[in-house]
Order: structure tokens, then sequence, then C-alpha cells
């Protein structure tokens, strides 16, 4: 059996699978109360409304909430570093060929972090004005169902294209759902993050206290 | 804490610039929203595959149930009742109504959420009329119209409902009001924000109080004006 490496703590996991449910619960609870037919199928505005509502408050709270692990805080950090060679792979057409070596996460997750917690966090800013509507004047509200729709779509869109390439790849799925990977794929797919655990780089990042 | 990692901090700076244009989308999207759906209004009324009403282009109906699916309701099946503290309880049918005076005009419908559809055709009876030809009595301070899907109600004080804007809508856009608008006879209420212009509409009471509704007891406001 190849060696396996850690890939991802059980915190990480956890927030994972709770911000996959509560994403869910958004974005189909979302379909319903914007599509005309489909919500007239389903009917029962205020309850719709009420789950998707509270399932998008309590959305970022494990998100926030990751931050008491240190594996969680360590990989945000990743996340938010953008390196020339991030640039270039993002560019390059043949970039899964392994000559640019990637780090724990490619520039096209790294941009998909991003572009996730960006649009969460103008989705709860603009769906707390919609909902209580007594917090800004009503031209606002408009501008507000403005920017919510069509963050709803990017995200949505985000989404259905993270899963995409999760159903493509079973050995990036188990990682997620059992914090390890082979070290085969991540020689492949992260060779720069495999030498760093594997190539006796550990001691450039110590684990945190 | 453990060294950095290598390279700029690109992703704070777009997550930050996301919520600033976030921030601006909600002061300025409204005109936005407005020259897109002038834009696109030729477009979308011509659109084969339907995929406008896919997208958030421009100002688009949102289709509300507040219970499950609503059996439709046609010309033998509907019946209007006004009732309550009134000298003459009536029942119309849809053929009464469409036999008394109409009033058309063009107006918007205002969601109090934020989203409208301006420039509706309208047509319909006053519902001041109505409520003359039921004569309320001297008790009389509220009006409670109820729905045919069964869950939904609105109040509006006698006074509200008397307003010049007030119909009961037969046709919009010069046609049948759909069963998805809340047909085939609802309430459109000029003034006020959607939830007062109650879809399906079945029952018009007269009461003497001018009690709470639907969406007012999950928290609206009782009046409903727009831009409160």
């Amino acid at each position: 059996m190849s060696e396996s490496l850690d890939r991802f703590a059980p915190a990480e996991r956890l927030v994972h699978r709770l911000v996959a449910i509560l994403m869910g619960i958004c974005l189909v609870t979302a379909v319903i109360l914007y599509n005309g037919s489909i919500m007239m199928a389903v009917g029962h505005r205020h309850l719709v409304e009420t789950v998707h509502v509270w399932s998008g408050l309590a959305l970022p709270v494990p998100m926030i909430a990751g931050a008491l692990s240190a594996a969680y805080r360590s990989d945000v950090r990743r996340l938010n570093r953008f390196t020339p060679a991030d640039w270039r792979w993002l560019r390059s057409r043949s970039r899964r060929d392994g000559a640019i070596r990637v780090g724990k996460f490619n520039a096209g997750q790294k941009v998909n972090s991003w572009l996730v917690a960006g649009s969460t966090g103008v989705l709860l800013g603009t769906g707390v004005v919609m909902y209580w509507t007594g917090l800004v004047r009503l031209s606002w509200r408009s501008g507000a169902t403005f920017v919510h729709d069509w963050s709803a779509l990017g995200l949505g869109l985000l989404v259905l294209g993270h899963i995409a390439y999760a159903v493509r790849d079973p050995e990036a799925r188990r990682g997620m759902r059992t914090g390890r990977v082979s070290s085969r794929w991540a020689r492949a797919e992260h060779a720069a993050w495999a030498e760093e655990l594997q190539g006796g780089a550990r001691e450039v990042l110590p684990p945190s206290p | 804490m453990g060294a950095d990692p290598d390279g700029a901090p690109v992703g704070r700076r777009v997550v930050l610039g996301l919520l600033g244009l976030g921030a601006l989308g909600v002061v300025a999207g409204s005109k936005v929203q407005q020259g897109l759906s002038e834009l696109l209004a030729p477009i979308q009324l011509r659109d084969p595959t339907g995929f406008t009403s896919l997208v958030p282009l421009g100002n688009t109906w949102r289709y509300y149930s507040v219970t499950g699916a609503v059996a439709p309701r046609d010309a033998t099946s509907y019946a209007l009742k006004v009732s309550g503290l009134v000298e003459r309880p009536t029942t119309y049918a849809l053929a009464d109504l469409e036999a008394l005076p109409q009033l058309s005009f063009t107006d918007t419908f205002q969601c109090v959420t934020g989203w409208h559809v301006p420039d509706v055709p309208w047509t319909g009876v006053r519902l001041s009329d109505l409520l003359d030809r039921a004569a309320p009595t001297d008790a009389a301070v509220g009006v409670r119209m109820r729905s045919f899907d069964g869950v939904y109600s609105v109040n509006m004080t006698l006074d509200q409902a008397r307003a010049d804007d007030v119909v009961v809508a037969l046709a919009m856009y010069g046609k049948p009001v759909t069963h998805d608008h809340g047909g085939p006879v609802r309430i459109y209420s000029g003034s006020m924000y959607g939830y007062k212009s109650t879809k399906w509409l079945s029952e018009i009471e007269v009461t003497a109080t001018n009690d709470p509704g639907y969406w007012e007891d999950r928290g609206y406001p009782l009046d409903g004006f727009i831009g409160e």
C-alpha cells in the first residue's frame, strides 16, 4: 500500500461538511424562492423563506469558527497568498502536466475560495437588508435585491463547478472525506506540498501549538 | 503562528473588493437595474427560449404563494363575497364584476423586499365602489381581504380601502389576471407594498377593527405604504 499523507484535519472536514449542508439548503431554497414556476408548485413561501434566511445566517458561522483550528488557519493563510507561479498556472493551457509545481492548493482553488468567501459575505449583508425591511430605505433594498440575485447566481455556478471537479477526482474527495490522500496523488497534483511533507521540509511549517 | 506562505495577500484584497462592490451595488443597484431593464425589455418580450426569465436581468415578476398548490378558479367556479358590517352583503360572480364600471391605470408593483415591476397596466373595479354598494355600517373600521388559497388574508382601514388606486383587479396587461398572478381576481393597491395586494381574492369582509393579516403577523408594517 502506498504511503498516504495528512491533507485535512478533522476540524477542517467538519467545517467543510457543515458549510456544504448549509450551502446546499441555501441554494435549493433560493431556486424555489426565485423561480416562479417552482414557487407556484412548492408554495409555502414563509416556510421556505425562513429556512433560507436562517441557513444563510448560519452559513458563515462554521467558516469563522474554523479559525479555532490551527490547521484551518494555516490553510486559510495558504489560500490567501498568491505567487507569480499561481498567475502562470492560471494562464497556462497545460497547467495539469505538473511543470508548474503546485503547493497545497492550486491557483484555481485559491480563486474559488476568495470568490466563495467574498460572495458569502455579500449575500449575508444584502440578505439581512432584504429580510429586516426596516433597516435601510427602499431604493437600497432594491439595490440589495439586485446584488443578492447576481451574487447568488455566481455562487451557485461556483458551487456547481466545485462539485464537477470533485466528481472527476476520487482521490481529492477521499482527502476531504478521510483527511488523507495517497502520496502519488499528492506528487501529481500538489508536488510542492508533497515535497514539503516528505522531502525533509517538515521544519518549514512546524505544527502550531 | 508559522511563517506566512509566499506570495501577496491577493485573497484578502479580492474578498474586501467584493464586499465593497456589494455595498456599492446596494446603493447604486436600483439605477443599474433600471437601465438594464429598459435595455432588455424589448429582448425579453420576444425571447422564445425563456432564458431571460431564469437570470435576474431587469425588473421581472416573482410569484409568491404562502400555501401549497392553489386550485385554479375560473368563471364558473369563482365567487367574491362582500360580507361583515354592511347593510347589503353580496356575492359576485366573475361576470357580475365584469359588468361593473372598470378603472384602468398604469402603476408599479413594488415588493417590500425591494423588487418591483414598473408600468403595469391594471384594470378592475374600484374597491370603494364595491364597498359603497354594500354600504358599511357606522361600526365599520377595517376591511379584511381573504384569498381562496385558504390561508392568506390582509387588512386595510376602511379609508385606505377607499383610495382611488385600490382596485379589485380583473385584468393585467390588458388580459385576464392569470392564475400565477392571483387571478381570476386579485387586489391591486398602487400606494402600498405588494403584500397588501391579495391574490386569489375570495372575500372582502368589513370589520369593526383593523387587525393584522398574514404578513403583518410576521412583522411587516400594518399600513404598508411604499417608502415607509
